[in-house]
C-alpha cells in the first residue's frame, strides 16, 4: 500500500517491519527523523527492539557491534560528523564481519560546519570493508534496507545504505512500506553461525599477528567482490516477491549515446530530467548528438562489469560527484577511470558540496564541457 | 566467509611475544628472592611467577616467562631486595 511519508518515516516503518533486536543511536545533530520515529515507535508500544540511547555515534556504533556480536538482528542510522565518529568502529564492525545495517543520510563534514546534504561522509569509508549502496529515491531506499539484511546475514558483511540528506530524508512523497509477513517471505530470521555467549566463552575481535591477518583481508576483500553475483540474485528474488527493480546500476536515455553522465543517489533525477531537456533541444536543431545517464547504485561491491558494458559505446564520460577526494578529483571519477582505462574522454565534475543546489542548468552545462577533455576535477557552483 | 575469526579462552599464549622486547631482559637471583610476590603484582604481562622452590632461606622463589617478557623492568624497580637486574640482550 502506497503511503505519503516523509522519507524518514518511510525508512523507520521498513526498519520496523524487518524486526531488528536491538537499536542503538545518538539522538542529537546531525542525527534524522529515521531513529525518531524508531524511538516514537518503541515508545508507542508499536515496536519489539531493544532501543538503547547511546551518549555518543562511537558508542551507538559499539553498541550494535556487541548485539550483533552475540546474535541479534540490529540497526542504527547516522550521518556526516557522526558517522566520522563512528569511524573505528565501521572499520571494526567490517573486520569482524558483523552484519549490520546502517542508514547514513548523506551530509557534508566538517569544517566550516555544514550539514547540509552532500555524499563525502559515506565515500570517506569506501575502504572499511562495508558494501556502500546509494538509493535515488524513498522507495529505492526502503528497498534496498530490506535487501541489506538480507545480505549482509547471508554473506556476513555490513551493510550502508545511503540517500540524500534533506533532499531524500525530508522529502514527503509517496512510498509502498513493506509489511512484516512479506518481508518475512524474502528475509529469514537471522541465523548467525558463532555468537558471543557468557555460557560458551569465546573471544571476538581478537589480535592477529602478521601470521594471520593477511589472509584474513585477503577474505574480506574476496568477499566483498563475491558478494556482486550474491546481490543480483537476490535483487531477482526481491523482485519476484515485491514486484519492485533493483539493480547495481541502472542505465537511461539512448542506449548508443556519445556523451554519459554518471552519478549517484537523488542528483540522478535533476540528471535524467536534464537530459530529457537536451535530448528534446538537440532533436529539435536536428543535432545527433544522443545523451545517456548511468546511475551508480552500488560503490562496494563495486560493479565493473556492468559498467564497462553500460559504458561501451560512450566517447564522453561526465562523473559527477557530491564528494572529492581533495587534491585529486572526485571518488566515483577515479573508479570509473580505473574501469575504462584511458580509452575514452572522461571528466570529474563536483557539484553540491555542502547543499549547494543542482540545477537543470548546471547539468547541461556540465554536458557541454564533457567532451573537452580536462584532466583536472571541474567544480560547477552554479 | 571461510576464517574463522573467534578464538577459545585462555589460547593467547600460543602467541609467543618476548621477542618484541628490545633491549633488557630479567634475571632474578633466586638466592636473594623472599617470594614478596610484588613482582608478580606489578607485572603488566602476569608472567612473574611463584616457582615451587624454596632458597636457602626456605622462600619460595619467583622466576619469570621470557617467552612473554617485554623488558619494561618495572618488577626489578619494584623489588625490595633488588634481586631482580636487567641485563642487554643480544639476538
Amino acid at each position: 500500500m502506497l503511503k505519503i511519508l516523509e522519507g524518514s518515516r518511510a525508512i523507520a516503518e521498513t526498519i520496523n517491519a524487518c524486526k531488528p533486536g536491538v537499536i542503538s543511536a545518538y539522538p542529537i545533530t546531525p542525527q534524522t527523523h529515521i531513529v525518531e520515529e524508531l524511538a516514537k515507535m518503541k515508545a508507542d508500544g508499536e515496536a519489539g527492539y531493544e532501543y538503547i540511547r547511546a551518549e555518543s555515534e562511537f558508542a551507538a556504533a559499539s553498541i550494535v557491534l556487541g548485539s550483533l556480536a552475540t546474535g541479534i538482528r540490529s540497526y542504527t542510522a547516522t550521518s556526516s560528523q557522526g558517522l566520522l565518529l563512528m569511524t573505528e568502529v565501521i572499520y571494526n564492525i567490517a573486520g569482524m564481519r558483523l552484519p549490520l545495517v546502517m542508514t547514513c543520510a548523506n551530509r557534508a563534514v566538517s569544517a566550516p560546519i555544514n550539514i547540509w546534504n552532500d555524499q563525502q561522509d559515506a565515500v570517506t569509508m569506501r575502504d572499511s570493508g562495508w558494501l556502500l549502496w546509494f538509493g535515488e529515491t524513498n522507495q529505492e531506499v526502503c528497498d534496498l534496507h530490506i535487501l541489506a539484511y538480507k545480505i549482509a546475514e547471508k554473506l556476513q558483511l555490513p551493510v550502508m545504505v545511503n540517500l540524500d540528506g534533506f533532499i531524500l530524508t525530508h522529502v514527503v512523497e509517496p512510498v509502498a512500506v513493506e509489511t512484516t509477513e512479506k518481508i518475512k517471505k524474502f528475509l529469514p530470521a537471522y541465523q548467525p553461525t558463532e555468537i558471543l555467549d557468557v555460557n560458551n566463552p569465546l573471544t571476538l575481535g581478537a589480535f592477529a599477528t602478521p601470521t594471520h591477518y593477511f589472509e584474513i583481508r585477503e577474505e574480506l576483500h574476496d568477499d566483498i567482490v563475491a558478494s556482486k553475483a550474491v546481490m543480483k540474485k537476490e535483487m531477482a528474488d526481491f523482485k519476484k516477491i515485491f514486484s519492485r527493480d533493483l539493480a547495481l546500476v541502472e542505465y537511461y536515455g539512448d542506449k548508443k549515446a556519445e556523451t554519459v553522465l554518471v552519478a549517484m543517489g537523488s542528483v540522478l533525477g535533476t540528471i535524467k530530467d536534464a537530459v530529457d531537456e537536451i535530448q528534446e533541444n538537440n532533436k529539435t536543431k536536428k543535432q545527433k548528438n544522443k545523451i545517456g545517464v548511468l546511475k551508480i547504485v552500488s560503490l562496494r561491491p563495486w560493479p565493473e562489469e556492468e559498467i564497462l558494458t553500460a559504458l561501451k559505446d560512450a566517447k564522453n564520460i561526465a562523473v559527477i560527484d557530491k564528494s572529492i577526494s581533495l587534491g585529486t578529483e572526485g571518488i566515483l571519477a577515479t573508479e570509473i577511470k580505473r574501469t575504462i582505462g584511458d580509452s575514452k574522454n572522461i571528466t570529474s565534475f563536483i557539484v553540491g558540496l555542502g547543499g549547494r543546489d543542482v540545477t537543470k542548468e548546471m547539468i547541461k552545462h556540465i554536458y557541454k564541457l564533457a567532451d573537452k577533455n580536462q584532466e583536472k576535477a571541474v567544480f560547477v557552483s552554479k | 566467509m571461510k576464517i574463522k575469526l573467534t578464538v577459545q579462552p585462555g589460547t593467547t599464549d600460543q602467541v609467543k611475544t618476548g621477542h618484541w622486547r628490545e633491549i633488557h631482559y630479567p634475571i632474578i637471583d633466586h638466592e636473594k628472592c623472599i617470594g614478596c610476590d610484588l613482582c608478580a603484582k606489578i607485572c603488566p604481562e602476569g608472567i612473574c611467577f611463584p616457582t615451587s622452590k624454596k632458597n636457602s632461606q626456605g622462600k619460595i622463589f619467583y622466576e619469570n616467562d621470557l617467552d612473554y617478557c617485554k623488558g619494561c623492568s618495572l618488577c626489578a624497580e619494584i623489588c625490595p631486595v633488588k634481586c631482580i637486574t636487567m641485563k642487554e640482550e643480544f639476538k
